[in-house]
């Protein structure tokens, strides 16, 4: 009798099939989509000064500082389009950092800077959520980013 | 087999301890749902803060639970299929570090002095006795491993040509990674948390993270493979078959071996100061692991379909029909059924987690209670608490208080978890967060942040939390009524163990550990050399203590 009979062999001939599809999807979305993990980047103290900057009329860069209990800038306003940089870091425990709607998930660490990017085409209110367990105000740690028509500015 | 009294005690206690704490992880698990579905507004509850809970629970239920049953079971497998008896100093002594660190960390967390949940992550300090708690139990369930390492040499050299019994290979395996990826953790809360602790130093977030994932992940198989060790060896004697392959479970077990480890930055993808393709690369390997989780899948079902199929079934599916599901002399195939049916859905969701930029759309929100409630409180969970009735009973030669509900817990558990996760997981889609005391804001209809999205998610986890509770309370009245009963019957430790249908012959490579320790090695050595360098490098200043309820650095005793 050889070691794997027929059945055997065809299970793992189907398991690598579905692998190699999930990994080609992954590959896929990441180009498509441009879906990815937040960026590396080595610690600099300049982006621990919570700020928005405008780069030009659809770019920005957030410096989000998250802090028990709260993040800083609270409110941003962009316009829609708008391309926005998060750089986030945090002054104490590590805080969550969750916009639900455009999948934009990352973790405030002391001493770490954090970074993603995300187009924002839709007008609307996005709440920023604290999904990390930050200590007795946890539960009240929300921010908004604030898309808006350019004209209503 | 019969067995000596000290193995007896050393085991019955090593179940019981756990099973009663059980009582207040439980608690806390359907105290959480309460709170979150908006029905309790406050911060606490009978003098029990929401954290302090959150963490009892995770501690208890998923940390001493699961690591006391480990060796429990261990001590059982090894003793029955090598027929001889661990050394019983080595025993006594395992027992009591691991009894002690729980006392300490019990102490801290019911003193409130420890509310930072059971990843324990800095700069949220707890208080000194919480990690050095934990470092015991850690190191308490080391040392049986290398007095098993002897009982096994000393088998070999008796059979040297016999291949190594499935359940003595798992549970072998089973320690290995726990040992190496202990050794982690124990760094991390020897070397960087309790100084920090004390205010002797600051801490590197970043690379306590990574050590702790390093444990974090292969934390997972530890708790999962005394559930497969049991799949293998006992289901399929349980439904009346065979195992469909011996060899598919030794491959399965070294493959666990090779990829526990070298696959914890996939819980750390939304971390700052790690590499993108470092995170990608775990990514990949996290697909390593899902292959012996294929070839279990497989071997499991085709043992079940013999089984059904030699008691007579018909057609494709008839052998579904045929199994033992009720039979109360014959429990623990419910359990272990009832938890595979769960770990279908558990495992499909953990290939979502695992997916690289997937995570972004649910890491840290309910969604991964959501999944976990589907390993760890699914299978894990119900292999645990059946083979605590099972093992207490038959050493003891006592018969099951009531047997008849003894057979309906796991499947009432069962029904429990799957609209609880259900809940969980849909809230999460909609960025319910995890770890979050809801029913103080966004599920409190008072208050400015109140988010009705939430609430239909968190009633439904509230009904399946409910009939959890209700199906767990059922166990422990089983398990202790079985305890207060007289024996009757002859005390001895029996595990069922199948035959196997495809009885492949010896494999040398497949019964020696040399070559797959080596390996193992190499791919963590490969895969974690970059993402410590990342965690090391790119982080800048180190972070003082911070308590919950104090946005002020706690730098009373040394800064610098
Ligand atoms: C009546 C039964 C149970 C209920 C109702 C329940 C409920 C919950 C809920 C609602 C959470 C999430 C809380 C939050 O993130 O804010 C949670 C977390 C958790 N549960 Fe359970 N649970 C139960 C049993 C179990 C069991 C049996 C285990 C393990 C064997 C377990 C392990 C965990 C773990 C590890 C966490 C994560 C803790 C953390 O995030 O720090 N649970 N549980
Ligand atoms: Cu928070
Ligand atoms: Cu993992």
């Amino acid at each position: 009798m050889s070691v794997i009979d027929k059945s055997e062999k065809k299970v793992l001939m189907i398991s690598g099939v579905v692998i190699g599809l999930f990994i080609f999807s992954i590959l896929y979305a990441k180009d498509k989509y441009q879906s990815d993990v937040p960026e590396c980047i080595p610690f600099d103290k300049a982006y621990t000064e919570p700020r928005i900057n405008q780069i030009d009329e659809k770019t920005f860069q957030v410096f989000s500082v998250a802090s028990m209990w709260q993040f800083e800038p609270s409110e941003i306003y962009i316009p829609v389009g708008s391309e926005v940089d998060f750089y986030l870091s945090s002054k104490d425990v590590v805080h969550g950092f969750n916009i639900t709607e455009k999948n934009v998930n990352m973790m405030a660490v002391y001493g770490n800077i954090n970074k993603t990017t995300v187009r924002f085409d839709e007008p609307g209110v996005y709440k920023i959520t604290c999904h990390e367990y930050c200590g007795v105000g946890h539960e009240n740690m929300q921010a908004e980013v604030i898309v808006h028509q350019p004209q209503t500015k | 087999m019969q067995v000596s009294r000290s193995l007896k005690k050393v085991i019955f206690w090593l179940l019981g301890i756990p099973v009663t704490l059980l009582i207040l992880g439980i608690y806390h698990g359907l105290m959480q749902t309460i709170y979150r579905a908006g029905f309790l507004n406050d911060s606490s509850f009978l003098k029990i803060e929401y954290f302090q809970g959150l963490t009892l629970h995770g501690v208890i239920n998923a940390i001493v639970l699961t690591t006391f049953f480990a060796v429990a079971f261990g001590h059982a497998c090894m003793t029955f299929f090598l027929k001889r008896e661990p050394n019983k100093k080595a025993m006594w002594i395992s027992f009591w570090l691991m009894v002690i660190g729980t006392g300490l960390a019990a102490w801290a967390m019911l003193a409130g002095k420890a509310s930072v949940l059971y990843t324990f992550y800095p700069p949220l300090k707890g208080h000194p006795f919480f990690y050095l708690g934990t470092a015991l139990i850690i190191v308490g369930s080391w040392i049986p491993l290398f007095d098993w390492a002897r009982m096994y040499r000393e088998w070999r050299r008796e059979n040297p040509t016999t291949k190594i019994p499935l359940a003595v290979l798992g549970t072998l395996v089973n320690f290995i990674i726990w040992f190496v990826c202990t050794l982690a953790v124990a760094y991390e809360v020897l070397v960087l948390l309790l100084p920090w602790s004390m205010g002797m130093a600051d801490i590197n977030v970043t690379l306590a993270r990574t050590l702790f994932w390093f444990f974090g992940h292969a934390l997972v198989y530890f708790w999962l493979l005394p559930a497969y060790i049991m799949f293998y060896v006992m289901l399929p004697k349980l439904a009346g078959g065979k195992l469909y392959s011996d060899l598919a479970g030794r491959i399965a077990l070294f493959l666990f071996l090779l990829f526990s480890i070298p696959v914890g930055v996939h819980h750390q993808f939304s971390d700052p100061s790690i590499g993108q393709n470092i995170k990608f690369f775990q990514g990949l390997l996290t697909y390593g692991v899902t292959i012996p989780s294929f070839i279990t899948a497989f071997t499991i079902a085709a043992s079940l379909e013999y089984a059904g199929v030699k008691r007579g079934s018909k057609g494709l599916f008839g052998w579904m029909k045929k199994l033992p599901y009720l039979d109360t002399n014959n429990f623990m195939f419910a359990y272990l059924i009832a938890g595979l049916i769960l770990f279908i859905f558990g495992g499909l969701t953990g290939i979502v987690n695992a997916s690289y930029s997937l995570n972004n759309v649910i890491h840290n929100t309910s969604w991964l209670p959501g999944h976990f409630h589907m390993t760890v409180a699914g299978p894990v969970f119900l292999a645990i608490i059946g083979m605590s009735t099972y093992l207490y009973a038959k050493m003891s030669g006592k018969k099951i208080f009531l047997p008849k509900v003894n057979v309906i817990i796991p499947y009432l558990w069962m029904i429990g978890v799957l609209i609880f996760s259900t809940g969980l997981m849909w809230g999460g889609l909609i960025g319910e967060p995890r770890r979050t005391n809801l029913g103080m804001t966004y599920l409190n209809p008072k208050h400015e942040l109140f988010t009705p999205e939430w609430v239909p998610t968190t009633m439904l986890a509230l009904l399946g939390g409910i009939i959890m509770f209700i199906a767990a309370m059922l166990f422990i009245v089983v398990f202790f009524g079985t305890i207060f009963r007289k024996s009757k019957l002859e005390a001895v430790l029996e595990l069922p163990y199948s035959e196997a249908y495809h009885d492949e012959k010896r494999i040398p490579l497949f019964d020696r550990f040399k070559p797959w320790l080596v390996t193992m090695a190499i791919i963590i050595v490969i895969a974690y050399t970059p993402a410590l360098y990342d965690a090391v490098t790119n982080p800048g200043p180190k972070a003082p203590r911070f308590t919950p309820a104090n946005p002020v650095p706690d730098l009373l005793k040394i800064k610098k």
